[in-house]
């Protein structure tokens, strides 16, 4: 069966899409990321999405459940690289992907997972339990 | 309105949805349509071909290049068979589904077009119209 791959590096899952993507091909990544978040104890999932010409309504939902998902499993979720063709769209469609934190490129992703994990790192530091 | 061009497309899997979204893009680039204006086709497209698909049980879409005056732009119809829609007013409201999805579908595609038609019956299928001019 047809996959997105996801890497791993260091604490991080990264996920690049590439494909013109078909809705059950959306809905797997979402459940071998969740499950992939599970099973090596990612605290964060960057999916860079550069190569995408448009985000609708159905990506949309996938990228908001899995950001819903990662949080639960205790993970934070940045989507990276959206094009402002996709942007300017996405809005008009109606979606302005609430609880999916998003950054300009992989760099300033990366940033804003780093950051939450020392802040949590510290939060954990100053509350030992 | 005169149509130039024009042709048609099966919409009976996930992939004819795909392939639907790249052949919208494909006229869109060849009408020179701004990198904003042919993201919006396409969204539109993909939006309104997967409602044929699932809420319409397939159908097809047809991609005409239509003609007023001076002015050229694409317009999409996407026709089913299914079921139909018992009140479209509602269909077209924000929010509203009744296949699970997020209900931005119908509403949210007629906010990418310049014109949109609903035309449905119960148990006479369902015709959405839309068109994008340059």
């Amino acid at each position: 069966m047809e996959r997105i791959p996801i890497l791993r590096m260091g604490g991080y899952l990264l996920v690049t899409i590439q494909v013109d993507m078909h809705d059950r091909l959306a809905l797997t990544l979402q459940d071998d990321l969740t499950e992939q978040i599970s099973r090596t104890s990612a605290r964060g999932v960057l999916i860079d999405i550069s190569a995408m010409e448009i985000v609708d309504s159905f990506i949309g939902r996938m990228l908001a459940n899995i950001a819903g998902m990662a949080r639960i499993l205790d993970a934070s979720t940045v989507v990276v690289g959206m094009q402002p063709a996709v942007a300017i769209t996405l809005v008009e469609l109606g979606l302005s992907l609430p609880g999916v934190r998003t950054a300009l490129n992989v760099e300033r992703g990366m940033a804003l997972l780093q950051r939450d994990l020392g802040t949590q790192e510290a939060a954990h530091a100053h509350h030992p339990a | 309105m005169l149509i130039i061009r024009h042709e048609t497309l099966p919409v009976r899997a996930e992939a004819d949805v795909v392939l639907a979204r790249q052949q919208v893009r494909k006229w869109a680039l060849e009408l020179q349509f701004s990198l904003v204006d042919q993201t919006k086709l396409v969204t539109a497209a993909s939006e309104l071909a997967r409602n044929t698909l699932i809420y319409g049980g397939g159908g097809t879409m047809r991609v005409e290049v239509v003609e007023t005056g001076l002015r050229q732009g694409l317009r999409l119809v996407f026709e089913d068979q299914g079921p139909g829609i018992e009140d479209p007013e509602l269909a077209l409201r924000d929010g509203y589904t009744t296949g699970g999805g997020l209900g931005l579908g119908l509403s949210g595609s007629k906010r990418l077009v310049n014109e949109f038609e609903l035309v449905s019956a119960v148990g006479a299928g369902t015709r959405v119209t839309v068109t994008r001019w340059k």
